[in-house]
């Protein structure tokens, strides 16, 4: 079973774009959603949900206020000021370490479970499908990715399909550590900007930090050609393979409003052509 | 008052929208650079920087010789981030949320803190702009304690700007939170307009009253724009698709640098929230 995850660091570099463009070239593989905070593969992979689960992540303190005796017990151990002067949780504050219930000497705080999202097990043109869906303004982001990957990792096993092909979040924080753990290899989508090479030289000391191996390719490349060489020079010093370049195309745009891959929309132009070489890289690393 | 920059969707301008009003607008700006995992306002801003700060959060060690091994750390701990296993305890310091709980909960006093690092903060100024960024630690986790940090930083009688980290989850909620107007920075595409409304529902949540800034407003579709007369959010800027614009970003300039004019724009930018916020009534500093 192998795993190849693109990430990014910098938002909004592409991918998505390429993530779906490669579902169109891999055979015998399935998709997973990683970034379950701004998911948006499903728009262009129109997933018939087969399954939906509910994702119970962390607990939130609720207080009980007709037994409370307002001793303030919980109010000093808080760390995080989620307790009100008249005793009332912030929800949002909160961050379910549980320490005001366990020691309220009334007993009178709740400590619920709560659901914080959803995923999902999908059949799309392109193949089976695993995505989720965090809640908005919840934690645990984290969590939910690893959760998703196991599950794409068993539909995979179930339909005897040997690729798992997802797309990450970007950052390099919770959900990014959760998506690279165990993967084979990462594709970085950097932009050749200074804040595209910033962000990537970032997220590529993370993927060294945690032994993951990975690569590069860069997109809108013609936006800057010095900062794209800047990139590959940057990628060539710290061993992650430069698999190539996309130029700018606003088909990226014109196929994502038609809800379609690159490949379906205009599979000769040159961005199209530029990631089929790409992927065929990856193709014959894996 | 408090502006925070936010957009759902990665990559669509926050950035280029929280520099360009920072310089713009002709009062005392502070500028507060909250995407600590990918921080990238400095790369514009070229900011004096004058002091430098390790931050920290507290985390668990444990004095063996008072140990019991009676595992009420472990038992209290939500985070898994401190077990007993066989002889010894241990303390997950990567997973550790900094309750305190396994301190306080010990009977025989054994567990004090040591700090694990959180990332660098760093606060300098441009001429007046008084300006705060903190860059995560490579390898950490969480960035919601760095993302407050950054914000206790904020000096009082300046007007603060936000620049948030992409997404709706804890770390937005950190950059958005007590905020008087959240800015919506979005493009006009199926991604954009998805991520857009999980971003309206997260400022809804908190309660902030918010508007939009549609970057790249000539590529894609109309249906952003459906969608905020729909549900009556302000467009407040519309930013062309320009080449010009594309490449001073990818060189680190600001549009008001290559292209002064837009100065005033990001003026009247600043002087509509300004408005739509004594509308709404909200007076927090």
């Amino acid at each position: 079973m192998k795993e190849i995850v693109v990430i990014s660091g910098k938002g909004g570099t592409g991918k998505t774009s390429i993530v779906s463009a490669f579902a169109t070239l891999a055979t015998d593989k399935v998709l997973c959603d990683a970034d379950v905070d701004a998911a948006d593969l499903h728009l262009i992979m129109a997933p018939k949900i087969r399954e939906r689960h509910d994702f119970t992540g962390g607990h939130t303190a609720i207080i009980n206020k007709e037994r409370c005796s307002q001793c303030g017990l919980c109010r000093e151990l808080c760390r995080w000021d989620a307790i009100s002067e008249d005793f009332v949780v912030d929800p949002i504050e909160c961050e379910g370490c549980g320490v005001c219930y366990y020691f309220c000497p009334e007993e009178t705080i709740d400590f619920p479970e709560k659901k914080c999202g959803e995923w999902f097990i999908s059949d799309t043109r392109f193949g089976p499908m695993v995505h989720a869906r965090l809640g908005i303004a919840e934690e645990n982001s984290g969590k939910l990715v690893t959760l998703a990957r196991q599950e794409a990792k068993k539909v995979a096993e179930a339909r005897a399909l040997n690729l798992i092909l997802t797309d990450g979040p970007p950052g390099i924080g919770c959900p990014v550590i959760a998506s690279i753990g165990g993967a084979t290899a990462l594709l970085i989508v950097a932009e050749p900007s200074v804040s595209g090479r910033h962000d990537m030289e970032r997220v590529a000391q993370l993927a060294a930090h945690f032994k993951v191996p990975a690569m590069v390719c860069i997109n809108k490349y013609d936006l800057n050609i010095e900062e794209t060489k800047a990139i590959e020079d940057f990628a060539n010093e710290n061993n992650i393979k430069v698999l190539g370049r996309v130029p700018f195309d606003p088909i990226f745009t014109h196929s994502m409003v038609q809800g379609q891959t690159l490949f379906e929309y205009d599979s000769k132009s040159e961005a199209a052509q530029a990631v089929e070489f790409i992927w065929e890289k990856i193709a014959g690393a894996l | 008052m408090i502006i925070s920059v936010a957009s759902g969707k990665g990559g669509t301008g926050k950035t280029t929208v929280s520099t360009n009003l920072a310089l713009s607008v002709k009062r005392n700006v502070q500028l507060l650079d909250c995407d600590v995992e990918e921080p990238n306002c400095h790369l514009f801003i070229r900011p004096t920087i004058e002091t430098v700060e390790t931050a920290t959060t507290p985390v668990p060690v444990v004095d063996e010789e008072k140990c019991t091994l009676c595992g009420k750390c472990g038992e209290i701990c939500q985070f898994k981030a401190i077990v007993v296993i066989g002889e010894t305890v241990l303390p997950f310091h990567e997973l550790c949320h900094s309750c305190g709980g396994c301190m306080e909960v010990c009977p025989e006093k054994a567990i004090s803190e040591v700090s694990r690092e959180l990332g660098v903060l760093e606060i300098g100024h441009r001429d007046g702009l008084s300006f705060v960024h903190a860059r995560m630690r490579v390898g950490e986790a969480m960035s919601p304690p760095l993302i407050k940090k950054v914000r206790s930083l904020s000096q009082s009688g300046r007007l603060i700007i936000i620049d948030a980290p992409p997404g709706t989850s804890c770390p937005v909620i950190a950059a958005m939170k007590g905020a008087d107007f959240v800015l919506l920075v979005t493009e006009p595409t199926p991604f954009g307009l998805h991520d857009l409304k999980l971003a309206v529902g997260a400022v809804r949540v908190l309660g902030i009253p918010c508007g939009l800034v549609i970057n790249c407003s000539d590529l894609g579709d109309d249906r952003v724009k459906e969608y905020a007369k729909a549900e009556g959010l302000p467009v407040l800027m519309e930013i062309p698709f320009d080449r010009k614009i594309a490449e001073a970003y990818s060189c680190g300039k600001l549009v008001v640098e290559v292209m002064p004019e837009w100065g005033r724009k990001f003026e009247e930018l600043y002087y509509r929230i300004e408005e739509l916020v004594g509308l709404s009534g909200s007076n927090t500093t």
